[in-house]
């Protein structure tokens, strides 16, 4: 089947997501379409698959045109679609899900759930998967749950496959199974349609590729180009995420955490005795593959889970402490999910910026809140972060993603910090303010405070940490420099111990990871914050 | 590039298992079975007065073969009830020493036992009839369940619906008055649906299509549903009440050889349509829900709306299809409070059940069958205290009364285990 | 490397734009009016009013009458309806704001002291409603906690004989104590155990109506030797003063009214704990990690909460009722629901609004005397202004209008 999208054009109130987008894809042809979060590829293949009505622009399939009005017709016309956040009901079994919206049915409406479990039995022998068609949804691992929506696809005969960001939770060893899987696809005669901003991987696979940049194609490029090529086209410029850096003069051990156990509401152990040193200006990035405990972690320092063992912090032991103990500590902390845990939106930017502050003598007048206080502060955090704010007085959640991550980091920074912790301190944030937030977190750690980074970002960790421990499972599978190349990195991600990490890198200097294991590494990773429509 | 080659791994890595820590022990279920089974035994047992005996009559006055009365003596009965729960408390407390879980039947005899060591410890030296007790509880259980029953269906499909009270009310309105008017019940029986479902029109118009704050509509409408009854009340049917609120009652209809059961045959097959009615819905709801296409897709809408929807399942159609259906199935059993029960309209009769029935459907987890039982539980608290208050005894009947209330309380305190609704549910869907 | 950007899809933000001039405020605010919030709140009242008027001529009997020779002389059926519609609606103004028929000034502005008499305990009820509201909680259970600050007050009131002015301050302070303890119970629950403060409250509204019946047959209640379900009177210490002398029912209730307003706005946009309450209402999660309590926000909102409601049936009880009867709240709490619905959860609205609804009962009550057409209307044309202000997408459908700039939309939604 041959599809064509013709000047697709979808815009968001004032925002064009899509400004005239045409796209070719071939039969048994995977095409990756190539850009950042937010560059409207999403938005793109949720007009393709009629969960958007494009304002104007045409969509054809064998030359004809189609209409999509909805994800029926699109279904109808053979295009299937694994969604970034999956689509899956998490109380439904594999093979209730799989069934669902083309239900066989033994009249009178009864479902056949026989048929269906035959269904998945089939697909998965087919494509070699080991799916059990009435395990729950909810109690897979991610990478499972990925390939019950592959067969979701495969079981209403998807001739074309869109694949929005796959790789996002995935382990670089799941990662080689799904583009695998992808390959044995287009054997098969399927076209792949593979939404990616991660170079490599379409480097891997893909037949074609487009680049979209601002909801515009930018252009074609042919698999065999450097990535640094594919990256200028995608982002617009030649980017050098390397921060200048001094290198790091640690002080004194400031933190000292020893065998911390955060324990889930399973019983499991997430963060399963860690115990690692920070010292006064060095940044230690925590490294892995989402859902490897290094969320809980963090939550853990600020006392956000309950933990046992110890964190001694400038000779005080948080375990056990409140939240607003340990931020009254001295602790800096920068969520993961800005918009969900770092900010309230309907409020304004500046009582955004006083959130965790507002008790502070500072703002407090008489008995109740200096507003002027608030105000005056809020003008010098927009000055100082250049934040691009209609005013203190405009609500939070209108602000883009870069902006309101600087509310947040501005925010924790406008403290006398004993310790600065942020979670993906740049995710979903444009590379302009990438680099003033890294080069505000190098400037607190030369300012001799301890830093601790989460971040799933290879190229971040590489850019922020002068030393970088690796998690793997809940453990620290170990503490290397700053420094490490990529793809050892890449294979602690994967539980290898570092000495043997290196081994096999210097054995197999090109592939990712050859190690098999167990694709519920990657369990219970969180879903990726997703594109703003 | 990273080819994926067939080596074998290197070495089977050995991934360390997440560490399991066995989950908090609760002592919940010991401390309360404890408790309530040292009650039974001091207060019910040896607390009731020594040699008196409790009654109770096993048929209805009116049947033709009458079976001959309970009668147990009060003190013994109890004590030995009383360490019976006891030792089903031991065992709760011995399971829970070594982390297991009691077994859902033996607490659910436990009750069983307790409520009736309570019945006698009531009825002591006096007699009261069981059946009627059960009759009792179950007519007054079935406003609530098809209430209930209302909420299961509106709620499965993710639309919250606080309009339940006003539902059986709007039923009870049009049923008198259809079956006054045409002199057929069951032209009522069919007017008390229509009624629900132009109420649950409107609640599907504001919380389906403009997407309104459901909890906001659900009261509002209640208020409506009120207001609007109450002034034709007055106007109208007040004026005519002989013309118009004056409908024929539903009469029983004995199921050949179902009623000859002993005890439950009278309670349970010698009934009304609306009551059998309820027998078949609850079978019907509970299949569609669970077996059918129908019940798959509106359970998915419910669960998760945006999958539904990228699988061509129209989300706001199937709210809006189950909320009307589910406004009529609670304007159908307010046909029950005219019709089927007490005869006449009155203002504000449905008296706050659609707000019990909500707690019923609650506490019965969604399912229509959970939410039978909890509307038998609550029947049956009503029907005691009523007893109870005609006998005589030491609890004052407004306690009794108050007993559903505190027990969904406790129920959605997680005393009573955990409830976990549908995910989406109250939330709009509002596509893009 | 560059593989692994996260960007963000606004990259260039706009500079931001100049501070609009006076002339754009201006013209913002015309646009507002026009397509905004204030335009449907009056189509609002206007959509709730017709309906009503259709409803109360439909059961008109002159107006059924003419309606059997319609096609004859259909103006005679037109005349009825709006003689028998213009008549209710002039009979609830009349007995709501100004009976402009008395014989007297001092009887003509009596229904507007009787709309303050019955808006009293509605807008405190109604600040307690908004709190909770505003903090992301929803206390259906207003109803409950007035009739509990109504019992405790009341029998603090008739119980013990204290000096002038305490004896009231006394009774007014374990009201507000009772109802917050109420309340309170579902805060905390909430906060513990998570369970949802809809379904408790419900249901300790019928816990404490329970409550009240059973009290009223106990004898620390009752009359002595009286066999009424109602309660002993408070003593004159320990009523609410009268605001406009003896001819009127106004009480100093109303003032205290007031005053509760402007606490509850001091409280939500001035005070740290009113700040907690919103950031824990419009993000839990942010509040969380900001070092707020959650758990402890949710128990004092509900407290104080609580607390406002109890003010209120002590309010109905010390200054109108004087007595307990099982109809103490009526339905107090559930109609101050309605009411910080339209006064959208603002103390300045509310008391607007409680106002209105005040006029709307006490012109109903007089409505009902004079023309006949029951007080029940009130209550749907309160249920209509209510859904068609929280849906103002069906009010410009059906009046055509065009869709407001995003700003405006969906205060309720």
């Amino acid at each position: 089947m041959k599809l064509e999208l013709r000047g697709i054009t979808k815009r968001f109130g004032p925002l064009v997501a899509n400004d005239r987008i045409d796209l070719v894809v071939e039969p048994g042809q995977i095409h990756a379409l190539l850009g950042e979060n937010g560059a409207g590829k999403s938005t793109l293949m949720n007009v393709l698959f009629g969960l958007y009505e494009p304002d104007s622009g045409q969509i054809l399939i064998d030359d004809k045109p189609a209409k999509i009005k909805g994800p029926a017709d699109a279904l109808e016309a053979g295009i299937g679609m694994v969604h970034q956040h999956f689509m899956l009901v998490p109380v439904f079994t594999v093979a209730e899900s799989v069934m669902l919206g083309h239900e066989s049915t033994r009249g009178a409406g009864l479902l056949d759930l026989d048929a269906a479990r035959r269904q998945v039995r089939e697909l998965s022998a087919r494509f070699g998967f080991d799916v059990e068609p009435d395990a729950v949804i909810e109690d897979l691992p991610v990478g499972v749950q990925q390939r019950v929506e592959i067969i979701k696809a495969m079981a209403r005969d998807a001739k074309v496959l869109i694949l929005d960001e796959p790789t996002a939770v995935l382990t670089p060893q799941e990662t080689d199974e799904l583009i695998e899987i992808m390959r044995q696809l287009r054997a098969a005669g399927t076209s792949i349609v593979f939404i990616t901003h991660k170079l490599r991987e379409v480097k891997a696979v893909a037949d074609v590729i487009t680049v979209i940049r601002r909801g515009r194609v930018v252009g074609q490029a042919d698999p065999g180009a450097p990535e640094s090529e594919l990256a200028a086209m995608m982002v617009g410029r030649s980017v050098m995420l390397q921060v200048d850096k001094a290198p790091a003069q640690p002080g004194e051990v400031a933190l000292f955490v020893r065998d911390l156990v955060v324990t889930d509401r399973t019983g499991a152990r997430v963060v399963d005795h860690v115990s690692f040193d920070l010292a006064r200006g060095e940044i230690l990035a925590i490294a892995g593959v989402q859902g490897n405990g290094q969320s809980e972690l963090a939550e853990a320092i600020l006392a956000l889970v309950p933990a046992t063992g110890s964190m001694v912090l400038e000779g005080r032991e948080l375990v056990g402490s409140s939240v607003r103990e340990v931020l009254d500590h001295g602790v800096g902390f920068v969520p993961e999910d800005r918009s969900h845990d770092g900010l309230v939106g309907e409020f304004t930017v500046a009582e955004n910026l006083v959130l965790d502050l507002f008790a502070d003598a500072r703002f407090r007048g008489g008995l109740g809140m200096d507003l002027a206080a608030i105000k005056s502060n809020a003008e010098a955090r927009i000055a100082e972060f250049d934040i691009r704010t209609r005013g203190p007085e405009q609500p939070a959640e209108r602000l883009s993603g870069g902006n309101q991550q600087k509310v947040v980091v501005a925010r924790e920074m406008s403290r006398p910090l004993r310790l600065f912790v942020a979670s993906q301190p740049t995710r979903g944030v444009d590379v302009g303010s990438i680099e003033f937030l890294h080069r505000r977190i190098v400037a607190e750690r030369d300012n001799g405070t301890p830093v601790l980074i989460v971040s799933t970002e290879l190229d971040e960790v590489s850019a922020l940490a002068d030393r970088v421990a690796v998690m793997f499972r809940g453990r620290i599978v170990g503490i290397v420099p700053g420094d490490t190349p990529r793809d050892v990195l890449g294979l602690m991600m994967a539980g290898v111990p570092y000495e043997e990490a290196q081994r096999h890198a210097a054995e197999h200097p090109t592939t990712e990871t050859l190690i098999e294991q167990d694709p519920s590494a990657a369990a219970a990773a969180g879903p990726e914050e997703g594109e703003v429509p | 590039m990273s080819t994926v080659t067939a080596t074998p791994p290197a070495q089977p890595l050995a991934a360390p298992e997440r560490g399991v820590v066995a989950p908090k022990v609760s002592w919940r279920v010991p401390g309360i079975t404890a408790a309530a089974g040292l009650l039974a035994l001091l207060a019910f047992g040896v607390g009731a007065p020594s040699g008196a005996h409790s009654r109770f009559d096993l048929s209805f006055r009116t049947d033709a073969v009458q079976l001959s009365p309970l009668v147990v003596p009060s003190q013994v009965t109890n004590i030995v009830i009383g360490v019976v729960c006891l030792l089903i408390a031991a065992f709760t407390v011995a399971q829970t020493v070594r982390r297991r879980r009691t077994p859902m039947w033996l607490l659910a005899g436990f009750g069983l036992l307790w409520v009736f060591a309570f019945l006698v410890w009531a009825v002591a030296g006096k007699q009261t009839s069981l059946v009627d007790l059960l009759q009792g509880s179950l007519l007054l259980a079935v406003p609530l369940a098809f209430g209930a029953f209302g909420g299961v269906l509106c709620e499965r499909s993710g639309v919250v619906n606080i309009a339940i009270e006003g539902q059986l009310l709007v039923g009870a309105f049009a049923a008198a008055v259809v079956a006054s008017v045409t002199h057929n019940v069951y032209a009522g029986l069919l007017a008390a649906p229509v009624a629900g479902y132009l109420l649950g029109l409107l609640l599907a118009l504001f919380t389906v299509r403009y997407a309104v704050n459901q909890i906001i509509v659900g009261v509002v409408l209640n208020v409506l549903a009120v207001g609007l009854t109450s002034f034709l009340f007055s106007a109208v049917l007040k004026p005519n009440s002989a013309r118009l609120n004056t409908p024929p009652l539903m009469q029983p209809i004995a199921i050949p050889l179902l009623e000859k059961i002993p005890v439950l045959g009278p309670v349970l097959f010698r009934q009304t349509v609306i009551v059998y009615a309820l027998y078949i819905a609850v079978a019907v709801l509970t299949i569609g829900l669970f077996r059918t296409r129908w019940g798959l897709r509106v359970r998915a809408v419910g669960e998760h709306p945006e999958a539904a929807d990228t699988v061509g399942i129209p989300v706001n159609k199937v709210r809006w299809r189950n909320v009307v259906m589910g406004s009529a199935t609670a304007g159908f059993g307010g046909a029950f409070l005219t019709i089927g029960y007490i005869g006449q309209f009155g203002q504000e009769m449905s008296g706050g059940r659609g707000y019990i029935a909500l707690a019923a459907m609650i506490l019965g987890r969604w399912t229509p069958f959970g939410s039978l039982g909890a509307a038998l539980l609550f029947g049956f608290a009503t029907k005691l205290a009523s007893v109870l208050s005609v006998v005589g005894t030491p609890v004052p009947s407004q306690f009794m009364l108050m007993l559903p209330y505190v027990l969904t309380v406790l129920a959605v305190a997680g005393f009573v285990g955990r409830v976990r609704g549908p995910a989406a549910d109250g939330v709009p869907y509002v596509k893009g | 490397m560059t593989d692994e950007l996260v960007p963000d899809r606004a990259a260039a933000p706009p500079a931001a734009p100049p501070e609009p001039s006076s002339e754009q405020r201006a013209s913002s605010w015309l646009r507002r009016v026009s397509s905004g919030e204030v335009l449907t709140t009056v189509l609002a009242f206007v959509l709730a009013l017709v309906i009503g008027g259709i409803l109360i001529a439909a059961v008109d009997k002159k107006v059924t009458a003419a309606a059997g020779y319609f096609f004859a002389r259909p103006g005679d059926l037109l005349g009825a309806a709006w003689h028998s519609v213009s008549g209710a609606y002039a009979a609830l103004f009349r007995g709501a704001v100004l009976d402009y028929q008395a014989t007297t000034v001092l009887k003509a502005i009596r229904p507007l002291t009787e709309t303050i008499t019955t808006s009293t305990p509605l807008i405190i009820a109604s600040l307690a409603v908004a709190v909770a509201f505003r903090a992301g909680l929803f206390n259906i259970g207003a109803q409950g906690q007035v009739i509990m600050g109504a019992v405790v007050s009341g029998y603090v009131g008739f119980t013990f004989h204290l000096p002038p002015v305490v004896a009231v301050l006394v009774a007014l302070v374990v009201g507000v104590l009772a109802g917050a303890v109420w309340g309170g119970i579902a805060g905390v629950l909430k906060a513990r155990t998570g369970a949802h403060e809809v379904i408790v409250t419900i249901m300790l509204n019928y816990v404490a109506s329970f409550l009240l019946a059973w009290l009223l047959t106990t004898s620390a209640f009752r009359v002595h030797g009286s066999q009424e379900p109602k309660s002993q009177t408070v003593l004159t210490n320990a009523q609410l003063p009268l605001l406009f002398g003896s001819q009127y029912r106004a009480t100093w209730g109303f003032v205290l009214a007031l005053v509760a307003a402007a606490f509850v706005w001091w409280l939500m946009s001035r005070s740290r704990l009113g700040f907690q309450f919103r950031a824990v209402g419009a993000n839990p999660y942010a509040s969380r990690t900001a070092g707020i309590s959650v758990a402890r926000m949710t128990a004092y909102v509900m407290l104080a909460s609580g607390a406002l409601a109890g003010l209120a049936g002590a309010v109905q009880l010390l200054g109108t009722s004087k007595y307990l009867t099982d109809g103490i709240a009526g339905t107090i709490g559930f109609d101050a629901i309605t009411v910080a619905l339209l006064g959208r959860s603002k103390p300045g609205g509310i008391v607007a609004a409680g106002l209105l609804y005040g006029g709307l009962s006490a012109g109903g009550r007089f409505m009902e005397v004079v023309t006949g057409t029951p007080i029940d209307i009130v209550l749907v044309l309160q249920a209509l202004v209510v859904l068609f202000i929280a849906a103002p997408g069906l009010v410009r459908t059906i009046f055509r209008l065009p869709a407001p700039s995003a700003d405006v939309e969906g205060a309720l939604a």
